[in-house]
């Protein structure tokens, strides 16, 4: 008979030992889990690039609901265990659920630590550990005020470069005198700091907090002596304490941490713990790569398995604020028996200390220039004699024994034991045996394989260069992702030279650019053909044939078949005239439903295709046009009422979203436009999570870009401050062209923002006023093309053949 | 054979398709790019999409709703995924364009 095994909590331990068990005796448990958090494993490092915006939640996930299905794996979401009843061998859940157990695991992490002054609980008082507290920034974030992170250690600077990246005004308060200070000497401390302030976060280091206060909600924070700094957000990030309340009421012992052996048994032989809430030979641990080595010994002993046992090593620590290179293992405080090799380079701002003890390394810490990291962490591992070396050791691995520079050499001078991922425990051996041996050939393929770089990506470096190593000429870190099946070349390369070879049809394309289909598929034939429009505009004609169904009958296809059709009405506006005529069509036509869309438009769902034209042929009398509801273009632009009825007003809102709407109607895009004007910070038009948007200040107009939220919800990037409507005019019209002539079809603005650089977009738009203007103009020569109204023109009967069966038969030889 | 006349090859256009309402209900009749042409029911086998107003692509078309990829000559759903939809023979007699309607019938029986 199947073991029962419960394990108590789903982080990235309990995840990673789970793995192991399955690959090892995949069918001697049946397993249950129960999580207080309400969702699937996931990646808890890389929480920190979700709050910066540069990932979404779900490039994070570790194991997804499939996982869990495949694997037989009962999952509880959002079930906190509060008993554990060792007698009877059940746990019970705060919902009440109770089951039985003949293993169980505790594996309940850490609780961040609450430094207990007055206003602690009130809200706008944050920590800084699960999916939950990065929602909860985000939403924060979106008043762009100001915000304090109290503990200027890896997680407060993770969580302040994150807030300030989304528009937040962020003072860092730190109690030590330089940041870091367990893992950094003052030295780096200091440079640190620096870096930190050069992306304008304030830091205030011998900061010691008195309270917080606010009446209701967070109004600032005081410190001890007697400054006050107003915030609308205050985040903990002082420290994390195990979770070992559980395991204490049940009486298993426990120290700083649930007490287990270097086989991971508590005191109780039916009750294994793991992860950061485990303490094992006196130690407690808070980053993941220990954690792992948990995870193996305890899926080891569950399967019956090889007897391995935990032995303590240091872990390196780096930060993961993109743009900062920091490194720190080991031990480097002065000593008496103790000597420093030190590197100082002001100009590059580099700063590298290697502490030695009887010409052995202890202790390592790099910043600027982290490159050497993985190879002092090896001298110190092996605990290498280097008096040999000791002139140049501080300059790195390159500089020893006739190695050149060149980066690969240094990877392939690599003892093969060398450790590449300090996550995970992967060498150099493992990498390059699975290069070779599983036939790998990129990235992804490798962190399938063997987990290297695959937490939190800060090797990814070193494995790109093995894999050059190992493939030579065939290994292309920038291989690209081809458009489809048809051929090999990516969306860029097919943009470049669609240009460059003055293609103008998709035959010449595919001709020219050998595709291996005679004509294409669904995937790239809207795409080449998009590509046609936006590059000729004067001379393409539109090919229908290889635009989605929407696009060719100009209404959106629903599940059953039927249409739905959704007039344009300019910014939001419309009136009783406009209003009578839709209620005319919707009896005339049956119609069965009439709904308010999200943009402030009305659609009319259920329609027949048969009956399209007449329909646009009502409403092209009282005055409508094509909403474009179905388009890769341009769709709504979304106002509130400004200035001609709002007291908060600050310009004509309304107005300028209306002059955008028919300005840029009918425009193709690379994927749909979804614009919003508001006429103050209050933004009821919801500006800031569109493709481009604009909240009107009284000085004037800041214009917005990269929002979304759909599948993703990410708020918008400034692009600017302009003081006139026809500035912001300009400014958007270009920054839509600029999209148009380079995003990949189906990209999104806010995902084509990201593979180009906002600084970059900034750049063109913003400070380069003849660039803006080349954009502005070749728009403005693509609308004379663009701005037919589709529907009067089907209506007045182009495509016929399209809204019509070829023919009926048969009906009278079924009526017998 | 009872052969039923639907029209001329014209009436489609290219790497297009037009619907046949029929009692049993509507078949897609295509056209390739080299003027082949082929007659299906128009109901996806993954969620009953109409396939006649999906992109054609080679002796393919791609469904509207959920993008299954259906060959014209069989029939059948391509790739990774399983279902079948009926064929219906066609001939093209110069430019008439003719369907078998015993195939229909056979399934409404
Ligand atoms: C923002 C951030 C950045 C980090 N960056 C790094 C880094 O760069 N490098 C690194 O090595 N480490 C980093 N860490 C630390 C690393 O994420 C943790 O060490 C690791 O996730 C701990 O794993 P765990 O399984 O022990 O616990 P967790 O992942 O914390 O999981 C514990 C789970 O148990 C649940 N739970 C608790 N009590 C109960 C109960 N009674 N019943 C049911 N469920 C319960 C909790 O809800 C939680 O989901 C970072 C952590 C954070 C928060
Ligand atoms: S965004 Fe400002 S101006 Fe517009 S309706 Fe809201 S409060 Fe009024
Ligand atoms: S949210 Fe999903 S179900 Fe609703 S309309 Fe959009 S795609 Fe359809
Ligand atoms: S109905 Fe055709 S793919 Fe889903």
């Amino acid at each position: 008979m199947t073991e029962k095994l419960v394990i108590i909590g789903n982080g990235m331990a309990p995840g990673r030992m789970l793995e192991h068990l399955l690959e090892a005796a995949p069918d001697r448990y049946a397993v249950i889990i129960f999580n207080a958090e309400p969702r699937v494993n996931y990646d808890r490092i890389m929480l920190s690039p979700v709050l910066s915006g540069e990932k979404a939640f779900e490039e994070i996930v570790i194991h997804g609901d499939g996982w869990y299905i495949k694997h037989g794996i009962t999952l509880y979401k959002g079930h906190r265990i509060v008993a554990i009843d060792r007698e009877a061998k059940t746990v019970t859940s705060d919902h009440g659920v109770t089951e039985s157990y003949d293993s169980l695991v505790i594996a309940t992490g850490s609780v961040p630590f609450i430094i207990p002054v007055p206003g602690k609980d009130l809200p706008g008082v944050l920590t800084y550990r699960d999916l939950d507290d990065v929602n909860a920034m985000l939403l924060a974030a979106q008043s762009r005020a100001k915000a304090v992170v109290i503990g200027g250690g890896l997680l407060g600077l993770e969580a302040a470069a994150g807030l300030k990246e989304r528009g937040m005004d962020v003072t860092v308060l730190h109690v030590m005198p330089t940041l870091m200070e367990r893992q950094l000497d003052p030295a780096a401390g200091y440079l640190l700091q620096k870096a930190v302030e050069a992306r304008g976060i304030k830091i205030m280091t011998k900061a010691n907090t008195k309270a917080i206060f606010g009446n209701g909600k967070v109004e600032g924070v005081e410190l001890m002596d007697g400054t006050i700094i107003p915030a609308t957000l205050v985040v903990m990030a002082v420290g994390i304490r195990p979770s070992i309340t559980l395991a204490k009421e049940a009486g298993l012992e426990v120290n700083r941490g649930i007490v287990v052996d270097d086989r991971m048994r508590t005191s109780d032989p039916a009750i294994m713990a793991l992860g950061e809430c485990a303490e094992v030979g006196g130690h407690v641990y808070g980053l993941v790569a220990p954690l792992y080595e948990m995870a193996r010994i305890a899926a080891a002993r569950l399967a019956d398995g090889e007897d391995r046992r935990f032995v303590h090593s240091d872990t390196p620590t780096k930060l993961k604020v993109t743009g900062i290179d920091l490194y720190s293992l080991g031990d480097f405080a002065d000593g008496e028996d103790r000597e420093e090799i030190i590197l100082r380079d002001a100009s590059a701002g580099i700063y590298k200390r290697v502490v030695l003890q009887d010409n052995r390394i202890i202790g390592t810490v790099l910043f600027g220039e982290t490159a050497d990291g993985a190879w002092f962490n090896d001298l110190k591992k092996k605990a290498t004699d280097i008096s040999e070396m000791r002139d140049t050791l501080i300059f790195g691995q390159a500089f020893q024994g006739g190695v050149s520079s060149d980066p690969l050499a240094a990877v392939a001078a690599l003892a093969d034991d060398a450790e590449i991922c300090g996550c995970n425990g992967v060498c150099k051996g493992k990498i390059t045996g699975a290069i070779t041996g599983k036939g790998l050939t990129g990235l992804d393929d490798v962190r399938a394989h063997t987990k290297a770089s695959a937490s939190c990506g800060s090797c990814t470096g070193l494995v790109e260069q093995l894999l050059k190593l190992k493939l030579g000429e065939a290994y292309n870190p920038a291989a690209v992702q081809p458009m489809c099946g048809c051929t090999s070349l990516g969306h860029d390369d097919v943009r470049r030279l669609i240009k460059a070879k003055g293609l103008k049809t998709i035959p010449a394309i595919m001709q020219e650019l050998e595709w291996k289909t005679s004509c294409g598929c669904a995937k790239c034939r809207p795409a080449l053909n998009y590509y046609l429009v936006c590059d000729w505009p004067d001379q393409y004609a539109d090919d229908y044939q290889s635009r989605f169904i929407n696009e060719r009958v100009h209404a959106n296809i629903q599940k059953d078949g039927t249409y739905s059709v959704v007039p344009r009405m300019w910014g939001g506006v419309t009136s009783a005239g406009e209003l009578r005529a839709i209620a005319d069509v919707v009896d005339k036509f049956e119609i069965p439903m009439v709904k308010v869309t999200g943009g402030q438009r009305i659609d009319m769902l259920g329609i027949r295709k048969e009956d399209l034209p007449a329909v646009w042929a009502d409403l092209g009398k009282a005055g409508f046009v094509s909403g474009h509801a179905y388009a890769k273009g341009l769709r709504t632009v979304k106002t509130c009422v400004g200035t001609d009825w709002c007291r908060f007003g600050t310009q004509d809102s309304t107005g300028l979203g209306i002059r955008i709407e028919k300005f840029m109607w009918g425009s193709w895009t690379p994927a749909k436009v979804k614009m919003a004007v508001s006429g103050c910070p209050r933004n009821c038009a919801e500006a800031t999570c569109k493709d481009v948007g604009v909240v009107c200040v009284d000085s004037g107009y800041e214009i917005h870009f990269a929002g979304a939220a759909g599948l993703d919800i990410k708020g918008t990037e400034v692009l600017g401050l302009v003081k006139t409507e026809d500035e912001a005019l300009e400014v958007i019209v270009a920054l839509v062209q600029m999209y148009r002539e380079q995003a990949r079809y189906l990209e999104r603005i806010y995902k084509w923002a990201k593979r180009i650089g906002t600084a970059e977009i900034k750049r063109q738009i913003l400070d380069d006023t003849s660039k803006r203007k080349a954009y502005y103009e070749r728009f403005v020569f693509s609308q004379k093309f663009a701005q037919v109204d589709p529907w009067s023109e089907r209506v007045s009967g182009k495509d016929k053949h399209e809204f019509r069966p070829m023919a009926s038969v048969g009906f009278a030889e079924a009526a017998e | 054979m009872n052969w039923i006349a639907i029209g001329a090859i014209a009436d489609i256009p290219r790497r297009g398709a037009r619907c046949v309402e029929t009692p049993q209900g509507k078949i897609a009749v295509f056209r390739t790019a080299d003027d082949q042409v082929f007659a299906i029911e128009d109901h996806c086998p993954h969620k009953g999409g109409p396939l006649s107003q999906g992109i054609v692509h080679g002796v393919a078309v791609t469904c509207p709703l959920h993008n299954w990829v259906i060959s014209l000559e069989t029939g059948k759903a391509l790739g990774a995924d399983e279902g079948a939809v009926r064929t219906i023979p066609v001939r093209v007699d110069g430019e008439r364009l003719f369907i078998a309607l015993e195939a229909l019938a056979s399934k409404a029986a």
